[in-house]
């Protein structure tokens, strides 16, 4: 039986997704894009230009409603499926946009450069627990007008895992959209096995902005799925209950997928979000809050209620260091997302309110992912009856160590964690050097990059990356892309 | 292929049959029994005890080596008698007196005998005189004792003292382990070495023994 966690029933479901379409249809939402605007008055919005003002109907909203996938896949970038978006799957993903990373040294954090990119990219092809890249960190030495796209081209030259990312622009969507097309072939090859999805946000209280709405319709257009990152923060941009917040995400994200269904019916979407509650003593907005995971398995209830799969941030910490803290947080959002069925959960890796990234940290989360994934495997009979046969071979041969049943069953039964994580006793550990969790991690890094091997995507749609990203970086004053980028 | 490394290969795969006929054909085709021992089976035994060090495989697989090595061992050992190459030791295993706890034990004595130690296994609860006289009567080079209480711990000091007041002191060595036993126990007790788990001890057993 598949382990499994609720918060919400289904009569509190109903009535938050009725509040959350009265506050759409009587208060509306801003957006910030004429086209858009223009849309939804075609369907039937009532819309104030000046103040870039749509006021939905429940017409519009059951219509885009119907057409959602209930389930779609994601393609790795050799076309291999490895996502199954529906029912009760969940994926991993590491937690994405880091604008710092930890460095295991000085143990500060740093502006991302491409080397680190190349460093995490080489690092999560080997993670075997986690099943996307996310585009986790944004380089600081390219323009930034091209950090977007130039981490989506060096995630797609070097691992081989499909993508988790996002346009920081609407200029940019159009690279970051030929990059996926290039390892396709084409547009139709790309509609038929996504390669990336895309994070569109939405800004709390029911507002869109010019860049974020353009993107949903952008990926609308050409099949790109989406997922859409609501992030009410309770008591402050959104009521101090769980169920208010969950109200205010609700409504932010039904208009999302207004938006996306109105523009292409049918294109793929994550009902997803990064919420969280507001934290008045620091004035932040703690992912590592056991109230934040609740809001974020809750309103994956209402995805699942409405039969669409769903995405959430959580799995990760506040800590600023690798330490118990992160452990702790990471371990415990892990488990809720996956209890909860979460179908992509994004996190591993990310420390400090989704500000930093740390390989060292994404390898132990991969451990926690491990764990996890077994957990949800849940607890079943494996050739476990009748019993007697078993207990009879141990009291003959005094232990089963060799016994066919456990030789059967024990790497599927048992999760072998990899050296990250301490199984030793006390002496082997102190022979071993009496290492620490953040030293194990780090010797663990360095093996991955130092057994690292290229991708297999073909050289030709290496180059044709290149030329496109050369093209790109030319057009924003930048000649030659970083040393060190491959 | 070799059959000296079709001997280490099965091994590995713990094919005890299968080593068990290859020993005897490699006897057959006159190799000298050392040869087959130490190119064949501890060939093979000291990969798996590598790869068991780099969690590559796990216990089940050492054990079932251990099981293959011991199926070409019981062939080879009479021609090793005959050719007078000593044995790569004697061990006395035993869990101390008032302790009934043996799971330990056992793997310790599995791994050993997989290592090609002979193994002589006097079961749990054995008195600190049952440990002296069999090391003695068999001519063993190695006490082997385990504890699980605290309160059985001392036993082993016992063992070590009446060891000391023995003729034979210094020529019989002590190893000690199980969860309560740490190393400086071991080392306030007078112990030769202490093993903190079964494929440590198999270690500690051959340096206590010049391999």
């Amino acid at each position: 039986m598949r382990p499994t966690v609720k918060f919400l029933n289904n009569e509190l479901i109903e009535k938050i997704i009725s509040e959350a379409r009265e506050l759409l249809c009587v208060l509306g939402a801003e957006i910030h894009n004429d086209t858009i605007l223009s849309m939804l008055a075609d369907h039937g919005a009532k819309i104030n230009c000046g103040k870039k003002h749509a006021f939905f109907t429940q017409d519009i909203i059951d219509k885009s409603l119907s057409t959602v996938p209930h389930s779609f896949k994601l393609y790795d970038v050799l076309g291999n499926e490895t996502h199954h978006f529906h029912d009760y799957n969940v994926h991993f993903t590491p937690g994405s946009a880091a604008i710092t990373i930890l460095d295991y040294k000085t143990q500060k954090i740093a502006k991302p450069s491409t080397i680190d990119y190349v460093n995490y990219a080489k690092v999560i092809n080997q993670l075997t627990n986690i099943a996307s890249q996310s585009t986790a960190l944004i380089p600081a030495d390219v323009p930034e007008n091209i950090s977007d796209s130039y981490r989506l081209y060096l995630s797609l030259m070097l691992c081989e895992k499909p993508v988790v990312t996002g346009a920081f622009t609407i200029e940019a969507f159009a690279i970051m959209k030929e990059l996926q097309i290039a390892v396709r072939g084409s547009e139709k090859a790309l509609a038929e096995k996504p390669l990336a999805i895309f994070s569109c946000c939405p800004t709390s209280p029911l507002k869109w902005s010019d860049v974020t709405s353009q993107n949903v319709i952008d990926c609308a257009r050409h099949s790109i799925p989406v997922e859409f990152i609501s992030m009410p923060l309770s008591g402050f941009m959104a009521p101090v209950t769980l169920v208010g917040t969950l109200i205010s995400h609700t409504a932010e994200t039904l208009s999302g997928i207004v938006i996306s269904q109105l523009s292409h019916p049918g294109t793929p979407v994550l009902y997803g979000g990064s919420p969280a509650i507001f934290d008045m003593r620091y004035e932040t907005t703690p992912m590592g809050a056991i109230e934040t995971m609740m809001i974020d398995c809750a309103y994956n209830e209402i995805g699942k209620y409405f039969g669409f799969p769903t995405q959430g941030y959580i799995s990760l910490s506040d800590a600023k260091l690798l330490d118990a803290q992160a452990g702790c947080e990471s371990s415990m959002g892990a488990m809720l997302a996956a209890l909860a069925g979460i179908n992509n959960i994004s996190g591993p890796g990310m420390l400090d309110f989704e500000s930093c990234q740390s390989l060292e940290k994404l390898v132990l989360d991969n451990e926690i992912c491990g764990m996890v994934l077994r957990m949800i495997k849940g607890i079943e009979s494996r050739e476990d009856f009748p019993a007697l046969p078993l207990f009879e071979e141990l009291l003959k041969e005094k232990h089963l160590l060799i016994a066919k049943h456990t030789r059967k069953f024990l790497r599927t039964e048992h999760y072998f964690p990899g050296t990250v994580i301490d199984r030793a006793n006390r002496a082997r550990w102190e022979s071993e050097g009496a290492t620490t969790l953040w030293e194990r991690a780090h010797q663990n890094v360095l093996r991955l990059l130092k057994q690292y091997t290229p991708s297999a995507l073909p050289d030709s749609v290496k180059k044709d990356l290149t030329d496109l990203m050369q093209q790109e970086a030319r057009r924003y004053g930048m000649n030659t892309l970083p040393e060190g980028c491959l | 292929m070799n059959i000296l490394t079709q001997i280490s290969e099965n091994l590995q795969k713990g094919n005890d049959e299968l080593v068990e006929a290859l020993t005897q054909e490699a006897i057959a085709k006159n190799l000298p029994p050392k040869d087959i021992l130490d190119h064949g089976l501890i060939a093979g035994m000291n990969i798996i005890s590598d790869q068991f060090k780099a969690h590559e495989i796990f216990l089940p697989d050492v054990l079932l080596a251990a099981k293959a090595m011991y199926a070409g061992m019981n062939v080879l050992k009479p021609l090793l008698i005959k050719d007078k190459i000593p044995s790569r030791g004697k061990v006395v295993m035993g869990t101390v007196q008032g302790d009934l706890h043996d799971i330990g034990k056992n793997l310790v004595s599995i791994m050993l005998q997989g290592a090609g130690y002979e193994i002589i296994d006097l079961g749990n609860d054995v008195s600190p005189e049952q440990f002296i006289e069999a090391a003695k009567t068999e001519n063993a080079n190695i006490i082997g004792m385990s504890a699980l209480l605290t309160t059985t711990m001392p036993v082993m000091k016992k063992v070590v003292a009446l060891l000391k007041e023995q003729a034979s002191a210094g020529a019989i060595k002590t190893v000690v382990g199980g969860a309560p036993v740490n190393r400086e126990f071991a080392q306030e007790i007078g112990a030769d070495a202490y093993g903190f788990d079964a494929a440590n001890a198999v270690e500690i057993v051959n340096k206590l023994s010049g391999h």
